[in-house]
């Protein structure tokens, strides 16, 4: 246990690295994801039946093919085809289409639970489409976002191993290096899931912060 | 570019892979489902002693990589055959979530129905058996077949731990024949063709059951 405690300390500085490489994934791919999700989910609720099939299209082939069969596709697959994505890039783009497309569900879920009557109301008042989305509907559904959300959000973070997986030095594969070298497997892996353990308990907490500003703007205010 | 014979060649072998898929995800669920609803049980019925430590093991469980509980597992317990490790360890992370599902299920049930079990001095067992989880279980059914769609397109991650299922048979053909782009469309395509029925299934059950309740 002290030898894999100096190695550890020795290798902090690998793993620190890692950690952002974690991170940055984490960030990177959520980003990638929020927009798609805003574009398919607005686009399956369009009165376009062209839009609408195209987006549930989109929206079915990335939910029904597995995240590992798509980020592998990327990485060993797409190459053939003559495109080479690196490996990090892979991963991103990867995560953002698998999350964005479950992400999109919850974004027509909550357009489509803002009450038809706000609407009609903002016809009435003559505001166009552009204005009645940014005014109206979106503040409405964007506290009811927010708890799904949260919910992709720690699924994708416990994605980002599989990253490793692809050569991207994240922090499994720099723990995995640790462990090699120290071959204390239950010191390493235990460090290992408590470090995630963590990190999913600060992004619930940073959701859980955006929830209560994004009821506070609308009125409704505290947990209700 | 695509070749349609290597693809041609490939197909048995995937599909070979993907009865293991099967085994894994339906062994996997039935683990899940039973120890989900041990969890459930036990955080509701137990005294607060058990019920603390067990409702916190759920959460660290929900909040860690199923990759790294697999590596984890695999290392640490290195005598157990890799396909039933790797249900034992699915289906331990799916019982964490599982035991939630339960939890929100037990909850819709009317008060009503256990004031009356009391009226009718039910013994504790039945209650469970006969009043509460029938009706529990009914509930929670679409967000049960959700998981269970998910823990099916979870299963390629069992590669890692040299499960034969289907995406690991896909990678090895891809790697022997240099042929990855054919073996892994086809592995997505099996993928697509298995859940995206089901998950309309689910939805329509959904649907039913809204209407119904």
């Amino acid at each position: 246990m002290s030898g894999f405690l100096a190695e550890l300390g020795r290798a902090l500085p690998r793993l620190g690295e890692g950690l952002l490489v974690t991170v940055e994934s984490t960030v990177l791919g959520a980003g990638l994801a929020l927009v798609l999700a805003y574009a398919l989910g607005l686009m399956s609720g369009s009165r376009s039946r062209a839009a609408r099939g195209a987006a549930r299209t989109v929206v079915e082939f990335f939910r029904g093919t597995s995240l590992y069969v798509q980020l592998f596709w990327l990485f060993f697959a797409l190459p053939m085809l003559g495109f080479r994505l690196e490996p990090l890039a892979c991963g991103v783009v990867a995560l953002g289409l698998n999350f964005g497309a479950y992400g999109a569900e919850v974004v027509r879920g909550a357009v489509a639970a803002v009450p038809r009557a706000q609407l009609e109301a903002s016809v009435a008042l003559g505001m166009g489409p552009g204005l009645r989305l940014r005014r109206v509907v979106l503040p409405q559904a964007h506290p009811l976002m927010v708890a799904p959300f949260k919910n992709l959000l720690v699924q994708l973070l416990k994605a980002t191993p599989l990253l490793s997986l692809v050569t991207v030095p994240d922090l499994t594969f720099r723990i995995d290096q640790l462990r090699s070298a120290t071959g204390d497997t239950a010191a390493a892996y235990l460090l290992l899931l408590a470090v995630y353990g963590v990190l999913a308990g600060v992004l619930s907490l940073l959701m859980n912060a955006l929830e209560r500003a994004a009821k506070a703007r609308l009125g409704t205010g505290g947990d209700g | 570019m695509w070749d349609g014979e290597a693809a041609w060649a490939a197909l048995p072998t995937v599909l070979e892979g993907f009865g293991i898929t099967l085994v894994a995800t339906v062994l996997g669920f039935g683990v899940a489902l039973l120890l989900g609803l041990v969890l459930a049980l036990v955080g509701r019925a137990a005294p607060r002693w058990v019920a603390g430590p067990v409702n916190a093991a759920a959460a660290f469980v929900r909040s860690t990589p199923l990759l790294v509980q697999l590596f984890a597992a695999w290392v640490l317990v290195p005598a157990l055959d890799a396909l039933v490790l790797g249900v034992l360890v699915l289906g331990v992370h799916y019982a964490a979530y599982l035991s939630e599902v339960y939890r929100t299920g037990i909850d819709s049930v009317p008060k009503g129905q256990w004031e009356a079990c009391t009226a009718l001095s039910l013994p504790r067992r039945r209650v469970w058996r006969a009043v509460v989880l029938p009706q529990a279980v009914r509930n929670v059914l679409p967000p049960l077949g959700n998981y269970a769609v998910s823990m099916f397109k979870e299963t390629p991650l069992l590669s890692v731990i040299t499960v034969h299922e289907m995406f690991h048979e896909a990678s090895s053909f891809g790697s022997t024949h240099f042929a990855y782009l054919e073996s892994f469309t086809l592995a997505a395509a099996v993928f697509l063709l298995a859940s995206w029925p089901t998950s309309v299934l689910v939805r329509r059950l959904e649907a039913r059951l809204a209407k119904g309740a």
